[in-house]
């Protein structure tokens, strides 16, 4: 937080420029949108998808994976864009709490290492799955 | 981190009781936040117990009565007693407000009466507003020209004028962005609903012309996008204006000029 004690002799204009505007920020907050909307159908078919599997063993559930690509395109997309939509939720909310600048770098840096590595782990599953190891 | 506990030099105490009821009919108890940065104690709440038939029907009106008759050291701004200054802009009942248009009947119970949240505070309700003033002054609330200055008016149809209905009344009280989180926790970068709402005043302005230069300056995670539409701000404005409205319509620009 700035501080406003009596030894900081600059101006407050000086403090409320600060470092001056980054001009970022629309990419971020427009793929955040983005992928939330992409989120609203993908989510509706991934539920449907694991209550429709209720009961079934693991070999009925690899032999729906194989079976049909479009569900493991709709799992890939589901993975990817929810571990991407997180990254980018995450960071936000380090940025608004966060207030150490080392900890909140290093907190970005892990969550966002995390959520891409989780998807990568998910996506690969799937492709594994569906080609058949 | 966040700080959910108040340094040790801030924990609010009890103050002094002043019961000037004397058999009223009309009853209230007014418990005020007092801080006074010479005396080194911490902040206390006192509490006034009055006769509502000495005064006017107003929060206002009740902390002047206090002043005035029963102790002169409370401290708070006023100036224009109708909502058209944004002076006593306070936090009366868990709500920021104008302490000149909330009545007191409006209050259940006793009367709590707080400066504006998480806002340094020079003495008792007065908070500190150099910060956000500067914030104010980054944004140029005036109208930026490139062409020479005409010899008359500069016109504006009647359409583009209604476009700036909701923006214009804005009084600058701060009850919006001391009432937003987001600008608690990053109120030194984030620039707040108030001074949003004044930045989208003048890109809305149909005879401003460096508006692409104003959204270049908003266009930062912190001044424009620490906005969580979290809607505290309309909720608290005493003038019925809508900043979050404001916001999302620069958060619109934002997209329309990628």
């Amino acid at each position: 937080m700035t501080t406003h004690s009596a030894k900081n002799l600059r101006s407050p204009l000086s403090e409320a420029r600060g470092l001056g505007s980054s001009k970022y920020g629309t990419e971020h907050w427009w793929h955040q949108r983005l992928t939330a909307i992409a989120l609203v159908p993908l989510t509706i078919w991934f539920v449907i998808a694991v209550i429709s599997h209720l009961g079934a063993d693991h070999a009925q559930f690899t032999a729906w994976l194989k079976g049909s690509p479009l569900s493991a395109i709709l799992l890939i997309l589901t993975a990817g864009v929810t571990f991407h939509h997180a990254q980018g939720g995450m960071q936000v909310v380090i940025e608004d709490y966060v207030h150490v600048e080392w900890q909140k770098l290093a907190g970005i840096i892990a969550v966002k290492f995390l959520c891409y590595a989780l998807a990568a782990a998910c996506i690969f599953a799937v492709l594994k799955i569906s080609f058949g190891a | 981190m966040v700080e959910f506990n108040l340094p040790a030099n801030s924990k609010v105490g009890v103050g002094k009781t002043i019961n000037a009821a004397n058999g009223a009919k009309r009853v209230k108890t007014f418990k005020i936040y007092r801080w006074n940065p010479d005396d080194g104690q911490n902040p206390r709440v006192d509490t006034y117990v009055v006769d509502l038939d000495k005064f006017g029907p107003m929060i206002l009106d009740a902390i002047i009565y206090i002043k005035n008759t029963l102790d002169s050291t409370l401290t708070f701004r006023r100036s224009c007693r109708e909502g058209i200054c944004g002076s006593c802009a306070m936090n009366v009942d868990g709500m920021n407000t104008l302490a000149c248009l909330k009545a007191i009947d409006e209050v259940k119970g006793d009367v709590k009466i707080y400066p504006l949240p998480h806002m340094p505070v020079v003495k008792d309700l007065v908070p500190d507003l150099k910060h956000i003033y500067a914030q104010l002054a980054s944004v140029k609330p005036w109208l930026q020209t490139q062409s020479p200055a005409p010899s008359r008016e500069r016109l504006q149809s009647p359409e583009d004028r209604a476009k700036l209905d909701g923006l214009y009344e804005c009084i600058l009280c701060f009850c919006c962005s001391t009432s937003c989180p987001s600008y608690w926790w990053n109120g030194d970068r984030y620039l707040g609903p108030s001074i949003l709402l004044q930045a989208y005043r003048w890109i809305a302005d149909s005879r401003d012309e460096m508006t692409g230069e104003r959204l270049d300056a908003l266009e930062d995670p912190f001044r424009l996008y620490r906005c969580h539409t979290i809607m505290n701000c309309t909720k608290a404005c005493p003038k019925g204006l809508n900043p979050a409205k404001a916001i999302a319509e620069i958060k619109k620009l934002m997209v329309v000029r990628r």
